[in-house]
């Protein structure tokens, strides 16, 4: 199922892929604000297990989401290659920045409306509602996220 | 040519509501036995003012009421009628309708109108009613009446000869020729010449520059003032006055006629005049921008009924002229949050420049000290943009108190000290309805009628202080009463009833005080319109903690109660302690501290096998472990070994274990929702000099929390 936001945009899209646990994802790169090293959060008590904590980004408060745990990935070591994908989303509503923690950033891709395709019913799984769909590049399948729903899924309420 | 005068409502809405306050203050200065030309001169200003400006924007019934309400004010200058309480108490329902009816305009109702019938039905009588003889001099009306000519001396109709060259700014300063030619007709038979000949080509005409004159003959046996009064909103200096017929032998017309002050320019002493004096016509010529006195004043408060007396012109002015701008505070917050940027990026400069070594790095950091030092006056001077001294609050009480008390049927008495403390603009915005509940309660409930007054050896007066003081980083706010004090077997009679208190249950005096905090808390006897719904102080409590402050109160029976309120200086910068807990770094807001101990063994008692309480002075406190509350790995387990901090909300005292107490330091708070959720517990994040997110700890937040887990963790521990 495709979102709103990325429909807009699908006729030809860019997105930027990176790997977690082997698998290669993309983001669309318009959410995209800027990618930066790993740095030090402060870990905010009584959050979901996913935020690592909250670090300061040019003076705004800005969570950090440990995207392997988000989509219920092995935990890793973070290593040098281990970058934060600082996405900012907009809707009506409001604007959000966070910050994603993947292990690297590989590329950025043009992806082709036709090229999309959805998610094939997996039964529930944590992972596929932050999902938006699959795409093939380069001899390779692409996840596509959701930046908004991943974005938005700090708002909700922890679960203890 | 016309103009759109709507762009101006807002800000003649804004002044005049400003107008009222002042005129309100008077009224009460006046009542108070005060009685002095200069206050009755500011109340007169400013009924004319709304006159002159709702008559100009078309309002025509404030325009009609403030009429006849100037009307007697005119008396009252002129020392014609002498100033009683009946007559106070008529101006300051004046006050409130003219308050009321802006506000009906402004927000385009309709007009309580039979309130205005009727109030200006009394102001009439008052008129009709023989006024007394004079009881004062007032300076306002200038030596030489027209009225004292003699009309023996008299040759054809009597009138004026008027030379108006009203200047570029007047039409931007919201007045209209037309209105003022239409009412000189209203005086007398009207012939007016406009002198056209300074009006540019129309490339070059700016359609918001008046660039005309008039030579107006005005035929009657006209008073000079109310000539003077139609001219009001003009500068004085652009009217040239000069008598004929009648009145034209009685007076030296030259008095009247200053020359052009946009002719000259600005000197402190008025240079002799040159001869011969240039004409009107001759000053509208010469280049607009020639000098900065060209400008004029805003009309406004600051042109006085009788422009042509100068002492009472000078004091006017000076006082409508604060060279203030009004400023959206939008602006300023921006201003302030670039400024909290600024001074972070500040202190990651200093931390970065710490390490380095060599004359060069010494060169640097002590161009950084002073860099912090300009910073720091910096954010000062943009915080005290925002802040506001508490006198306008305040200045609404004596009104309230001399209400109450007339209904009440009790004698009061106000003592403020302290008006002139600031505090910020949103602080202050929010503490006036707070302070209204706790002033009607200590009228209400504290304050005793005279006869028991007397009775219990008081005087019959009964006092209210209002008193206002820095105090650390916070702003206190006192309310008290030398009333009867809380009624402690009533309050807790009533608690009992209600179910807050067990039967059995003994309270200390400060609880059954906190008790009237519960809300749908009222002990009043009888419900009356002032007080005693139980509607107050629950809601007084809550918009103190909103705003980050806290409440306390005091009472001694016999002698009186007083309400404590602290506030924060502002809401965007804290003042916090750094404290420690394992690698985390947390903010405690100081105002939340009491003190911050270490435990001696024999002050902790554990209680059940895992709660822990302390000793202190008396009291049993809550131990809240912090690391436990947030999950964290602390340096020390041992009570004995770590600090203990007392911290306080709501009258409840806990105490925090903590292993370090670091720097105390303002700090900039920034919002945990903007990009993420609120988190019980925290006020907010905000960034330290190493360039890491601090979270600062909302002390009634940690309280409920600590409850809440506590109770949470029961089952598991009895299952362990």
């Amino acid at each position: 199922m495709l979102s709103t936001h990325d429909k807009a945009i699908s006729a030809h899209q860019q997105v930027l892929t990176f790997r977690l646990a082997g698998e290669e994802y993309g983001l669309g790169i318009l959410a995209v604000q800027e990618i930066r090293g790993w740095t030090p959060v402060t870990a905010i008590p009584h959050a979901p297990p996913w935020v690592l904590g909250v670090i300061d980004l040019r003076g705004v408060v800005v969570p950090i989401i440990d995207l392997r745990r988000r989509l219920a990935l092995p935990p890793a070591e973070f290593g040098p290659s281990t970058v934060v994908i600082v996405l900012r989303v907009s809707t009506s509503l409001d604007d959000r920045t966070v910050g994603l923690v993947v292990d690297a950033v590989s590329d950025v891709h043009d992806i082709e409306s036709s090229a999309l395709r959805q998610l094939p019913d997996l039964g529930s799984h944590a992972a596929s509602e932050m999902i938006s769909g699959l795409a093939h590049a380069d001899g390779k399948t692409l996840i596509l996220l959701d930046a908004g729903r991943l974005a938005h899924s700090t708002s909700a309420p922890a679960a203890h | 040519m016309t103009l759109d005068l709507a762009q101006f409502h807002d800000t003649f809405f804004a002044e005049s509501n400003e107008a009222l306050d002042s005129m309100e203050s008077a009224l009460l200065k006046l009542s108070a036995g005060e009685v002095d030309s200069e206050l009755i001169n500011t109340i007169f200003r400013v009924a004319h003012s709304i006159k002159g400006g709702s008559a100009t924007f078309g309002f025509t019934e404030v325009a009609a009421f403030t009429h006849k309400l100037e009307t007697l004010l005119d008396e009252l200058r002129a020392g014609k009628r002498r100033v009683d309480p009946a007559l106070v108490d008529t101006l300051l329902r004046s006050c409130d309708l003219m308050r009321s009816m802006l506000a009906a305009t402004q927000a385009k109702q309709s007009l309580d109108a039979a309130g205005t019938a009727a109030l200006s039905a009394e102001i009439e009588l008052i008129l009709e009613s023989p006024a007394e003889a004079p009881t004062m001099r007032v300076p306002a009306l200038p030596a030489s009446v027209p009225a004292a000519s003699d009309p023996a001396t008299s040759s054809g109709p009597p009138g004026w000869r008027i030379h108006f060259a009203p200047g570029p700014k007047l039409l931007r300063n919201g007045s209209d020729p037309l209105r003022i030619l239409r009412e000189l007709a209203r005086l007398g038979a009207v012939e007016s010449r406009v002198d056209a000949k300074w009006v540019p080509p129309l490339a070059e005409l700016d359609p918001e520059e008046c660039r005309l004159a008039w030579s107006i003959e005005l035929t009657g046996d006209i008073k000079e003032a109310a000539i003077r009064a139609v001219f009001e909103w003009v500068e004085a200096d652009c009217v040239k006055l000069e008598p004929f017929g009648s009145a034209a032998t009685a007076i030296d017309a030259t008095v009247m006629m200053p020359a052009p002050k946009f002719l000259e320019p600005v000197r402190p002493e008025p240079e002799p005049a040159p001869e011969p004096k240039p004409a009107p016509e001759t000053a509208i010529a010469s280049p607009v921008s020639a000098s900065p006195a060209a400008t004029m004043l805003m009309p406004a408060l600051s042109a006085p009924a009788a422009a042509a007396a100068a002492p009472s012109a000078t004091a006017p002015m000076a006082q409508g002229d604060h060279g203030s701008i009004r400023v959206s505070t939008e602006k300023i917050d921006e201003l302030m949050n670039s400024v909290g940027e600024l001074v972070i990026t500040q202190s990651v400069l200093n931390q970065l420049a710490a390490p380095l070594e060599g004359r060069e790095a010494h060169e640097l950091r002590s161009a950084l000290g002073q860099l912090e030092r300009h910073m720091r006056e910096l954010q000062e001077s943009v915080m005290r943009v925002r802040m506001l001294p508490i006198s306008s609050v305040f200045n609404r009480f004596p009104r309230l108190i001399r209400d109450l008390g007339q209904r009440l049927g009790k004698k009061l008495e106000l003592r403020i000290s302290g008006e002139h403390t600031e505090l910020d603009k949103t602080v202050l915005e929010k503490i006036g309805d707070p302070l209204v509940h706790l002033i009607r309660n200590s009228i209400d409930h504290g304050i005793e009628t005279p006869e028991v007054r007397l009775a219990g050896g008081k005087s019959a007066h009964g006092v209210i202080q209002l008193h206002a003081y820095h105090k650390g980083g916070s702003v206190v706010v006192e309310v008290g009463d030398d009333g009867g004090g809380l009624n402690r077997e009533r309050i807790l009679a009533k608690a009992r009833e209600r179910g807050l208190v067990a039967p059995e249950e003994e309270l200390s005096d400060e609880r059954v005080n906190n008790l009237i905090f519960q809300p749908g808390f009222s002990t009043a006897e009888v419900v009356s319109d002032v007080s005693g719904r139980g509607v107050g102080m629950d809601v007084v409590k809550r918009n103190i903690n909103e705003l980050g402050g806290y409440v306390q109160i005091y009472s001694t029976p016999g002698k009186g109660s007083m309400v404590r309120i602290r506030l924060p200086l502002t809401l965007a910068i804290l003042d916090g302690q750094l404290a420690r807990v394992g690698t985390e770094v947390y903010v405690v807001p100081i105002v939340s501290i009491v003190e911050t101990i270490q435990v001696r063994a024999e002050q902790v008692s554990t209680i059940a096998n895992r709660a822990q309480v302390i000793r202190l002075r008396d009291d049993y406190l809550p131990i809240v472990r912090l690391h436990e509350l947030f999950d964290i790995e602390p340096e020390h387990t041992d009570l004995l070994d770590g600090l203990l901090m007392i911290v306080e909300a709501d009258g409840t005292r806990v105490g925090l274990f903590l292993d370090e107490l670091m720097s105390q330091q303002q700090v900039v708070i920034k919002s945990l929702e903007t990009n993420f959720r609120p988190i019980t517990g925290f006020a907010g994040a905000t960034m330290l000099g190493d360039g890491r997110v601090a979270l600062i700890l909302d002390v009634p937040g940690v309280i409920s929390r600590f409850r809440s887990h506590e109770t949470r963790h029961d089952p598991a521990r009895e299952a362990a």
